[in-house]
């Protein structure tokens, strides 16, 4: 059977699979279409937090990403893991014990204010639009490469289908469908990484095999890689090139900011009990940890197979490059789509990859007659094109193209819905319609989700220039203006609505002046007095992806400090902390 | 009232989160970034020490430290009568 039959088949029934699902567990109140009716086990709601978590940047782009950086990949890995012991510890069981519907209700409620709603929302639909521009963006590009359908093709197919189950099944809906989800993208991710693994080790378990000796070597994966990197140019694999405060700042932004995305809290709305928030958010991260461990191992035996194709004989021998007619079929099919890009620089018919960019390595290269690196590769096509550098049979390369598509939609899905309830329910029902009947709301949430999933195909169809440069500002936004009200909130009593109002705006203000004042997101133009974006200019050596963190920190201070400037909060506000912060309270009886 | 009571359970819970978010720190901030390359010295099969733990260890301590974490807090509960069902 041809590849492009095989895959139309693979991901044609994983559609037909959600939208079953959707059918079968459609809405039916506004309970289930915010939280599911509260009725979700926790380990389903563990596996829907993951394929919830996990987008078409950690299915596709994160592999990809370590095998190029080595060491400095870690603060992706453990700053997109690590937030979920924050969530766990910090925040999941006593929003679960407030027990509504969204993110920014609770900031209304504990601040007892409709300007803190408001501010709350913007936040949050700030950060989720830019999310779902990269998904929406994702499921065309994996289209377009495993289909060979146009883009707006693919994203037009992707927008119906995320349509249909999160316009009707709501949260309920999605839920269901991204276990479906989370089950496809795993196994697509982790049957090639195995077989790669054997291939390269003879170990079977990618996360032991990349710490193994390569079959009939002698040598460990990891020695070899660093030896052959270097003795191409490159900075070693396994030490890194950022410096330590860098990367201990955006390793605490993304871990501060993954606990402070509202469609990630949000989904511990949905279990029943505060006990199912705590345990659900273990099997979230064990469910995580299954692809946040493999994506390194994948990662390096990736960049030691493009090496060793690219360089099979010894480093600066006539004959130990590559010959470009005897290239693989993978490289030409790449090449196709011009993720891979080749030029013959110094006219040998051989391909040299290297780095030119190192001042010490040129003398070297001279002398091997080299004249700069002849080989590009896009460090997304890692994943997707690993099957086919590895030989494997057509079915796991059609699967790896469902497993894409999983990942971006759930995600989608996730983002959508947290945006639609922003909308139907803090902003109509919170604030402009208070006596909106539940049909109405309901009604209005559907709206909504569908005008959010039109916005985002938009988006991604034509993404405007700054879509990749806001991720770091999402998280960024997410761990300077929502994580620290909503910590303060459990943890604090003392905190008043001026503080945590003064806090969010003074944590949202400064980090996106950070950014945008190093990397232009809306305010570029030519000759704008902008600083370049270097890291001698940086506060105290923190990139604008990590400077989240120094937000967070004014948030917190300035919190604190503008509450006991201002009265406390009233009775009942203390109160219901006091409630927060127990699983049942002691006046009542037994649930 | 119960305010003794209460104020006991969360300075338990408090003392258990601390001790929690400690051993989060000393594992990915402490061993795979700020002590890196003093680790890095140390050998474990085919990786170094301080590699493994920013790329593979870190990771698996945060999801026993969950589990860890959810089965000492249900005992809490319990033990101030404060738990569900």
């Amino acid at each position: 059977m041809s590849l492009q039959f095989m895959t139309y088949a693979v991901v044609g029934s994983s559609f037909a699979l959600y939208i079953g699902i959707a059918f079968w567990s459609r809405a039916r109140n506004t309970g289930d279409f915010y939280i599911a009716g509260r009725s979700v086990s926790p380990l389903a709601n563990g596996m829907a937090t993951a394929a919830d978590w996990m987008s078409a940047a950690s299915f596709i782009s994160m592999a990809g990403l370590i095998a190029f950086l080595g060491y400095d990949g870690s603060v992706y890995l453990m700053g997109w893991t690590g937030g979920y012991v924050l969530l766990a510890l910090l925040l999941a069981p006593y929003l679960r014990k407030f027990g509504k519907f969204t993110v920014p209700e609770f900031i209304a409620e504990r601040y007892y204010s409709k300007t803190a709603r408001i501010v709350a929302v913007i936040c949050l639909i700030f950060i989720s639009f830019t999310y779902v521009a990269g998904q929406m963006r994702g499921v065309g590009i994996v289209f377009s490469r495993f289909l060979e359908v146009d883009v707006t093709v693919g994203l037009l197919v992707g927008m119906g289908v995320v349509f249909i189950y999160a316009v009707l099944g709501g949260m309920k809906g999605i839920t269901y469908t991204q276990v479906a989800q989370y089950c496809v993208l795993i196994f697509a991710y982790t049957v090639p990484a195995i077989f790669i693994a054997i291939q390269i080790t003879d170990n079977p378990i990618p996360q032991l095999a990349f710490g193994s000796e390569i079959t009939g070597t002698g040598t460990a994966l990891l020695d070899k890689l660093d030896d052959i990197v270097t003795s191409l140019g490159f900075h070693e694999y396994t030490s890194g090139t950022k410096s330590k405060i860098d990367v201990f700042c955006i390793t605490m932004a993304l871990m501060v900011g993954t606990a402070g995305l509202p469609h990630v809290i949000v989904r511990f709305f949905t279990v029943p009990r505060v006990r199912d928030a705590r345990i659900s958010a273990g099997y979230a991260l064990l469910f995580i940890a299954i692809l946040y461990t493999t994506a390194p191992a994948v990662g390096s035996m990736a960049r030691y197979n493009l090496i060793n194709t690219i360089q099979p004989g010894p480093v600066g021998a006539v004959d130990g490059n590559l010959e470009y007619e005897a290239r693989p079929e993978w490289f030409r099919t790449w090449q196709r789509t011009g993720l891979v890009q080749f030029e013959d620089k110094n006219g040998d018919g051989r391909v040299q990859y290297y780095n030119d960019a190192n001042p010490d390595f040129a003398d070297r290269a001279a002398e091997y007659g080299w004249r700069g690196n002849e080989l590009t590769v896009d460090r997304d096509i890692m994943v997707l094109a690993n099957p086919e550098i590895a030989g494997l049979p057509n079915w796991v390369i059609a699967l790896v193209a469902a497993g894409g598509i999983a990942a971006a939609l759930s995600t989608a899905a996730g983002l959508l819905l947290v945006i639609s309830a922003a909308v139907s329910h803090d902003l109509i029902k919170g604030i402009f319609v208070p006596n909106i009947s539940e049909e109405h709301e309901l009604l209005a949430g559907r709206i909504a989700a569908g005008l959010a999933i039109v916005v985002a195909g938009y988006l991604g169809f034509d993404p405007p220039g700054w879509v990749a440069q806001v991720v770091a500002f999402a998280f960024g936004l997410a761990a300077a203006s929502l994580f620290p009200v909503i910590l303060l909130g459990i943890f604090f009593k003392r905190v008043n609505k001026y503080g945590a109002i003064a806090g969010m705006l003074t944590g949202l203000l400064f980090t996106y002046g950070y950014i945008e004042y190093f990397k232009g997101l809306f305010l570029k133009w030519a000759g704008s007095p902008w600083g370049d974006n270097v890291a001698a200019h940086w506060l105290f050596g923190i990139s604008p992806e990590g400077i989240g963190v120094i937000g967070m920190c004014l948030n917190f201070a300035v919190a604190i400090a503008v509450s006991y400037l201002t009265p406390p909060p009233p009775e009942r506000i203390q109160r219901m902390v006091d409630d927060l912060r127990v699983p049942r309270n002691f006046d009542e009886g037994k649930l | 009232m119960h305010q003794d009571k209460r104020t006991a359970y969360w300075r338990a819970n408090l003392r258990l989160v601390a001790f929690c978010l400690g051993i989060w720190f000393v594992c990915s901030y402490g061993f795979g970034v700020l002590f890196v390359e003093q680790l890095n010295s140390i050998r474990v099969g085919g990786f170094r020490l301080g590699f493994w733990f920013a790329q593979q260890g870190s990771i698996y301590v945060f999801v026993l430290l969950i589990f860890f974490y959810a089965w000492r807090m249900n005992r809490i509960d319990r033990q101030y009568d404060v738990h569900e069902d």
